[in-house]
């Protein structure tokens, strides 16, 4: 091709989700012999049944039983780089790569079937991935597919099906992994017990300033079992034979290590940001009207969350194979990370290694909720395997090692003001927020966003932390009220390096911002003497917002100014998650004794088109619990050295006795784009028990969690 | 040291010492993976097996106190082709997330639909005490839990 003298091209067209940058269609898909499909994705199942509704996308496009689809774990050797699997935009990325390349897929297998049989496209009908002509004839896909069929990249020349002839699309598939998982067959990376497994156990530090001192291992070396210890810098492992022996070993490394401790942590309070200004990048990042109007009457608050933790219930682990022989300077990789990819790039940067001899597959962990250790126990492995070549070494991290060493959610503090007109109408409104950053995964810019890098004798710099831009935002994700003010001004103040290390937890500052937000407007319509639902409505213009309230509304059959009775108490909170995907609309009743209990919660919900209608219900029951929890219990603690937090009765969560009931409404909308359902109940739960609270009692909480003690503290207040 | 155990009704020699969480001389030794680690002091649940018709964590018991004890393992609840009516129950209601808390409630369930036919609210809340989970399914489980109650008492 005589590239120099072609023409400008025009502006690119993008192709959907992520078949934009993996074009290829057999990168995604392949049609087998066999009478199966096989289905490549760069996303990775979380626990959020994600998988089960990408499978749905492309068996609705292809014609096919869903059964026939097999869906292969994501791994760099094969998969489309999808980058992360987050935000909740595993539905937009690969769902609807996968939904195109499947409509393209049947397009040139109907090509083929129309020669084959003598006749048009037009009189072909699919069932089952049986193509038949309408005067007689069929031939199936497995038929009629060759290696080469899908050896081409995706065009533009495709349309998808639209939402009225869907038949799988929209349906509540049951979950394809479910079966497995209730009947305890191997299911994650923790049940994988390849032959001549080794056990691996990490000594970390004291604290996350500390550095080791001098340890003397020659006895740990001789225990039972010991295979090798290994030391670099303040990295510091061993391996052993059986699992409990590693264990073992490990705390006897634990008992003789010296750590210098490093310079002191600050006291464990979100106002400490306030105390940060002179380090933060502050950015007014939206303005409307003039926001120096003046109303009737001025108010403000200011609201505080802490440090939160993920707490999956499995600790992370990992499982590394060192090649020897002819296969010595490759690595073979199975983890739970949510970005095989990025964290194939930064742990090339640490071992020094190409990257293409570095092969990582996903193998699921449970419920992740954000990044958490899944990363760094990966690089663990690595680094034990590493000393024993030719062995794999699975690395399961000890319960306190998840509490001290995952990255945290930042804490944050969110000032608002705002001013009421005689009429009662909100006129001007400012928001300003304080927190840390809230993304330091893998495949940052300028280091390595790895624990163990950072404790090497030759560290590698920990990348720049991260905070991702607008419109979805990190700390400042929900900072923009969708409400409708007239004049307002919404400030960002990112302080980027934090005391204990923090990164993306479920809905990341959107959980603070939509939190604050939903309790000042509560108090913002007592003071207006408004019903809380009419004083919402009247401040929206946005339909699908209004319709998820006055769903909620009537669900829980809310009625207008109702109050409280000293002990027990509603409130209402709403909040679009990012303000571009889900609507969620959440009615909290809680009931105080001694301390708070949340009785029962209601959501309304709007995610565009429901691919899987009782996934997403699922996953919103999942987040609304969790919030309840995070709300009423959750904070991480730490002392001068390092994080005090090492169990579950150090960071209780909601357990059986105390969850809620909980009632779910789907507003279905074929028609609008599908949406991630997992993130946008964080914020509203928090907000409607925080007004729930306040409606029972009088009293108004703003600093989460609402512990008894702050319960107390607030009534004799 | 060899050690003997009676596990979803045979016996199995184990090689480890004596002090050997059973946890680990179920996934490790035995190939049961089915109950899993979560915090190994007794506060989650997620190694809930049945010792002679009690749920106990089995993180927290050495393998010589459970010689010469009946154990049960989710791996011995139903088969494939013959599920528990509970494991049947968690999939009608679709009750897990990332299902990693799964196998220990199971096995909760288990004991206490065994000695209680017909569950409280309360009475099953209670018997999960003990189980933690993390993804917020708990709801669902407690549906299932009654469901597969009724379906067992043929009701
Ligand atoms: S692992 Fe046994 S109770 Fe948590
Ligand atoms: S389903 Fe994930 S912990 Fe229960």
């Amino acid at each position: 091709m005589a590239q120099a003298n072609s023409p400008a091209p025009a502006p690119a067209r993008k192709l959907p989700g992520s078949l934009d940058t993996n074009r290829r269609l057999d990168r995604w898909l392949n049609i087998n012999a066999d009478g199966t499909v096989t289905l490549y994705t760069g996303k990775v199942e979380i626990g959020q049944g994600i998988l089960t509704a990408v499978m749905q996308m492309t068996a609705e496009e292809l014609d096919i039983n869903v059964s026939r689809l097999r869906l292969k774990a994501a791994s760099t050797a094969f998969s489309p780089d999808e980058g992360i699997t987050s935000g909740s935009r595993s539905i937009q990325e690969s769902g609807l790569a996968l939904r195109h390349v499947a409509a393209e897929t049947r397009d040139l297998l109907l090509t083929r079937a129309a020669q084959k049989l003598g006749v048009t496209l037009e009189s072909l009908t699919v069932a089952d991935g049986v193509v038949s002509a309408r005067g007689g004839g069929s031939v199936t896909y497995w038929e009629l597919a060759t290696p080469d069929l899908l050896a081409r990249e995706a065009t533009f020349d495709v349309t998808a099906k639209l939402p009225q002839e869907h038949v799988v699309v929209g349906t509540s598939l049951e979950r394809v992994d479910i079966p497995n998982k209730v009947t305890g067959k191997p299911s994650f990376v923790q049940d994988m017990q390849p032959p001549g497994l080794l056990h691996g156990r990490i000594c970390r530090p004291s604290g996350p300033k500390a550095t080791l001192k001098s340890i003397d291992f020659k006895e740990v070396e001789q225990m039972p079992g010991v295979v090798a210890v290994v030391r670099d810098g303040s990295f510091l492992g061993v391996v052993a034979e059986r699992e409990e022996q590693a264990i073992r070993a490990e705390r006897r490394l634990a008992r003789i290590a010296q750590w210098n401790n490093g310079p002191d942590l600050p006291a464990n309070d979100p106002r400490h940001l306030l105390t940060l200004q002179a380090q933060a990048e502050s950015e007014v990042i939206n303005t409307k009207g003039d926001p120096a109007t003046a109303g009737a009457k001025q108010f403000s608050a200011e609201y505080t969350k802490p440090y939160l933790a993920h707490a999956s219930l499995a600790p992370s682990c990992a499982l590394a194979h060192w090649g020897e022989g002819k296969d010595s300077g490759k690595v073979w990789i199975w983890t739970h990370s949510q970005g095989i990819y990025p964290l194939r790039g930064d742990m090339a940067q640490v071992l020094g290694l190409p990257e293409h001899d570095i092969i990582i597959t996903h193998a699921e962990g449970a419920g992740c909720y954000g990044h958490n250790a899944a990363d760094d126990v990966t690089l663990d492995a690595v680094l034990l395997a590493r000393a024993v070549p030719g062995r794999p070494v699975r690395v399961q991290w000890m319960r306190e090692d998840e509490f001290a060493w995952e990255p945290f959610s930042s804490p944050m503090v969110v000032k608002l003001n705002a001013a009421l007109d005689d009429q009662g109408n909100i006129v001007n409104w400012s928001h300003e927020l304080w927190s840390h950053a809230h993304s330091t995964r893998p495949g940052g810019k300028g280091g390595v966003n790895l624990l163990a890098a950072w404790h090497l004798e030759k560290p590698l710099p920990a990348a720049k932390p991260g905070n991702p831009p607008l419109p979805g935002g990190g700390s400042h994700r929900n900072a923009v009220p969708l409400y409708d003010f007239p004049n307002q001004k919404i400030t960002n103040h990112l302080i980027r390096q934090s005391p204990l290390r923090t990164s993306a937890l479920r809905a990341l500052g959107g959980h603070a911002n939509a939190y604050a937000i939903e309790c000042f407007i509560d108090e913002l319509a007592e003071a207006a003497g408004a019903d809380p639902v009419e004083f919402r409505l009247r401040h929206l213009k946005d339909a699908r917002a209004k319709a998820v309230i006055e769903k909620v509304a009537k669900m829980a059959n809310w009625k207008p100014n109702e109050k409280g009775d000293g002990e027990r108490g509603r409130g209402i909170a709403f909040a679009r998650y990012k303000n571009l995907a889900a609507y969620i609309a959440v009615i909290a009743e809680v009931h105080i004794a001694e301390e708070v209990r949340v009785i029962k919660l209601w959501g309304a919900v709007d995610v565009g088109q429901a691919i899987n209608p009782d996934g997403v219900i699922n996953q919103i029951e999942g987040g609304m619990i969790q919030s309840a929890s995070w709300t009423l219990k959750e904070r991480v603690d730490f002392d001068k050295v390092g994080v005090t937090t090492r169990n579950w009765l150090d960071y209780p969560i909601l357990s059986f006795v105390e969850v809620p009931e909980i009632e779910v409404a789907l507003i279905n909308r074929p028609d609008a784009p599908p949406v991630g359902a997992g993130e946008g109940t964080q914020g509203p739960v928090s907000g409607a028990i925080g007004n729930a609270i306040y409606n029972a009692i009088g009293a108004r909480l703003r600093d989460m969690p609402f512990t008894r003690d702050r319960i107390v503290a607030a009534l004799s207040a | 040291m060899a050690l003997t155990i009676q596990v979803n009704g045979k016996s199995h020699e184990v090689q480890a010492d004596a002090e050997t969480p059973l946890l680990y001389a179920l996934r490790n030794d035995l190939g049961l993976i089915g109950t899993r680690y979560g915090c190994g002091i007794g506060q989650c649940g997620t190694c809930t097996v049945i010792i002679d018709g009690k749920p106990v964590q089995s993180c927290d018991v050495p393998v010589s106190a459970v010689v010469g004890k009946q154990i049960t393992t989710v791996e011995a609840l139903g088969s494939d082709a013959a599920m528990h009516p509970l494991q049947q129950a968690f999939i009608a209601e679709q009750a897990a997330q990332c299902g990693y808390c799964s196998s220990g409630i199971l096995m909760a369930a288990k004991a206490l639909l065994d000695v209680n036919k017909d569950p409280s609210d309360a009475d099953i809340r209670k018997a999960l005490e003990g189980n933690l989970c993390r993804c917020g399914t708990h709801s669902r489980i407690l549906r299932a839990i009654k469901r597969a109650a009724k379906e067992i008492r043929g009701a």
